[in-house]
């Protein structure tokens, strides 16, 4: 793996703790002295996606704009390193006019064909319609591939064993991940799940899974690398799980008192642990991870200012784009 | 070409049964356009377990004509990804009883998706579904549930009586740029193992046309009653109306045809003249099409009708098994007659 591959690594996953970071300080910012959830600049449900970054950066340095790729309800690591615009993201997290679904979906319902981005808030149901989207790829004999994911707790969904059935059956390009972060909301993995790794449904189903145990973005892309390849060149699907790490609540607003890891959790955060090991390769220095840090900012400055500047959606167009 | 109402064009002297005229819209249409396909339990090289796509396998290969697992989430959801990848899958889901395994991919994605893409992402399919009772099939294989799926935004929701109607709605569902619930009454396909209607054999145009989704038809007009009904009522309504027209009762019978969006005007019009309205469905009665209807017109003006309104429905029961309580549940031409007679009493 070279330099360039793991400074790009390392800058995605720099890029959306800043988006996110300015989601936490603009989120919060009006919704005292009662908290409300629903007010504010940014109102409604906040999924974060903070310590998980590994898995988008891994993932998504293999794919193109062509190939597809399905988030859930916590959805910004994943756009931010898939390419989505950055204004359009802001904007629509802003509930505007300008962002990805004129304000209509929301942080947990961004689609931008541009980049064939979509995800679904319903916990494992945005794997079925990737399956349409790898099957469409095969059909038009595109080179394009799908990537599916999920949450570990979504791994129990009938939708989730459905696809990977049928994926294996018809030999679909798609690759599904699964971020194990420990928690589905309150519920640790170990009372929910019978098994303790989903690579092995996967080999139930008759394709190749892999767990990769540490949040290493580099285990991530090498894994991804292999899954990829695989679905590009016809040979079907694969599943990659990946042990990573929730540092924040299910959402803003939950006081996480079912949390029993919370001490040295902070010691977990993927991208400091990331920093230090690249320095220690020579790789970045005090000077270049300011300097990545300031890019990162400036650019999420500028689609915040955007999405901040940019207008609402008209009442009167309220039941626009019901029907094409 | 383009049927605005039941009119058929004067060379359609072929008959065809309302299964092979679907199938023959499907058809053209895929010979047209690469982009559309089949999917579905059984639909491959048994044809459809309600002759739905019988022949297309043989005619268009396994590629385009694909037999599913048993796995109605996973497919119901391929549908929708192809569709927003530019396919214009066509996907049955064999009976609409099935739809509880498979709702979320349904009205959670199909559904929403160009909404919640502010109408960037287009949604392009055909779900085709089975409906309907009359041959003891009991409560998980007998239902209509066109308004539950009418209900909930971004569905159209399309609903043939006759095979004239079947292929150019079917036509005109696949070139829809949105995703069209299709659903066919058992009763009204002309199946050799079911009791049929003889309208369920009728004259069909051999090439391609369009029927606008969203346009009612007049299937018989009248003065004296409005029935407005959809998909087999149709055939026992006009059945009613024949006999009571002895009786010198003009009745006029509205054919939807679609659900949504739904053809207002020509109920407020038929109303208008006649005062009197009947709706008969065949689903259930509580907080669907028959109450939508009556909604209508007493938002518009109470005062067109002459006497109370009737509701000639299933009721709000679990579809039984036994053939006398089925047929105490279904909306029969005889429950019909009793209506009209007490609408014009």
């Amino acid at each position: 793996m070279d330099k360039q591959t793991k400074l790009g690594l390392y800058q995605i996953m720099v890029l959306s703790r800043t988006f996110e970071e300015a989601i936490l300080r603009d989120y919060h910012a009006d919704k005292t002295p009662n908290w409300d959830i629903g007010a504010g600049l940014i109102p409604g449900e906040m999924h974060l996606s903070a310590g998980q970054e590994p898995v988008a950066a891994g993932i998504c340095a293999h794919l193109t704009s062509d190939d597809a790729i399905t988030a859930t309800h916590r959805p910004h690591h994943l756009a931010i390193a898939h390419g989505v615009d950055l204004n359009k993201l802001a904007a629509e997290i802003f509930g505007r006019e300008t962002g990805f679904g004129r304000g209509r979906g929301g942080h947990m319902h961004i689609f931008d064909p541009a980049t064939h981005f979509s995800c679904s808030g319903i916990i494992a149901e945005g794997f079925p319609p990737a399956l349409g989207q790898a099957f469409a790829f095969q059909r038009q004999n595109k080179k394009a591939v799908a990537v599916a994911v999920t949450g570990e707790g979504a791994a129990n969904q009938g939708a989730f064993h459905e696809s990977l059935n049928l994926a294996s059956l018809w030999k679909l390009p798609i690759v599904f991940v699964v971020e194990d972060n420990d928690w589905a909301i309150s519920v640790p993995r170990h009372s929910s799940t019978a098994i303790s790794s989903n690579a092995q449904r996967a080999l139930g189903y008759g394709i190749p899974g892999t767990r990769v145990e540490d949040n290493s973005v580099e285990e991530v892309w090498a894994q991804a690398k292999v899954a990829i390849e695989r679905a590009r060149s016809g040979g079907g699907p694969s599943l990659i799980e990946v042990h990573t790490v929730r540092l924040l609540g299910h959402f803003e607003g939950d006081a996480q008192a079912y949390r029993d890891d919370l001490e040295g959790l902070n010691g977990r955060d993927p991208i400091p642990l990331y920093a230090a090991q690249l320095t220690q390769e020579g790789i970045l220095d005090a000077e270049l991870i300011g300097k990545i840090a300031s890019d990162a900012k400036g650019r999420v400055e500028r689609a915040f200012d955007f999405a901040k500047a940019s207008p609402m959606p008209s009442a009167d167009n309220v039941s626009q784009y019901v029907f094409a | 070409m383009t049927l605005t109402n039941k009119v058929v064009s004067p060379i359609a002297t072929r008959k065809l049964t309302t299964a092979k005229a679907m199938v023959e819209g499907i058809a053209q249409e895929m010979e047209r356009d690469p982009s559309v396909f089949m999917m579905g339990e059984d639909v491959g090289s048994y044809g459809g377990i309600f002759s739905s796509s019988t022949g297309l396998l043989e005619r268009f290969g396994p590629d385009r004509v694909l037999d599913t697992p048993i796995s109605e989430t996973a497919f119901m959801g391929l549908a929708t990804g192809a569709a927003v990848e530019g396919m214009r899958p066509i996907v049955e889901l064999m009976f609409v009883d099935f739809f509880g395994v498979c709702m979320d991919q349904i009205y959670n994605h199909m559904g929403k998706i160009h909404y919640e893409s502010g109408g960037n992402v287009k949604v392009p399919l055909v779900l085709l579904t089975a409906v309907g009772g009359g041959y003891s099939d009991g409560a998980q294989h007998s239902q209509c549930l066109w308004g539950t799926f009418a209900h909930l935004p971004g569905l159209k929701v399309v609903v043939p009586s006759n095979p004239t109607d079947a292929k150019g709605l079917m036509i005109s569902s696949i070139r829809d740029d949105n995703p069209v619930i299709f659903m066919f009454h058992k009763g009204v396909m002309g199946l050799p193992w079911m009791a049929k209607n003889p309208r369920s054999l009728g004259p069909v145009p051999e090439e391609e046309y369009e029927t606008p989704i969203g346009k009612a038809s007049i299937a018989r007009p009248g003065n004296d009653v409005t029935i407005v009904t959809l998909s087999l009522s149709v055939h026992h309504a006009l059945d009613a109306a024949e006999e009571v027209a002895k009786d010198g009762i003009d009745c006029e019978v509205i054919d939807l045809r679609s659900l949504v969006p739904l053809d207002r005007t020509a109920i407020l019009e038929s109303v208008a003249r006649t005062g009197r309205l009947l709706v008969v469905d065949e689903d259930y009665r509580s907080f669907g099409l028959s109450g939508e209807i009556a909604a209508i017109v007493g938002e518009t003006d109470p005062t067109l009708l002459k006497a109370p309104l009737i509701r000639v429905t299933m009721p709000d029961t679990p579809i039984p098994y036994a053939r006398t309580l089925e047929y105490a549940a279904l909306p029969t031409r005889d429950r019909i007659l009793a209506a009209i007679r007490q609408i014009t009493h």
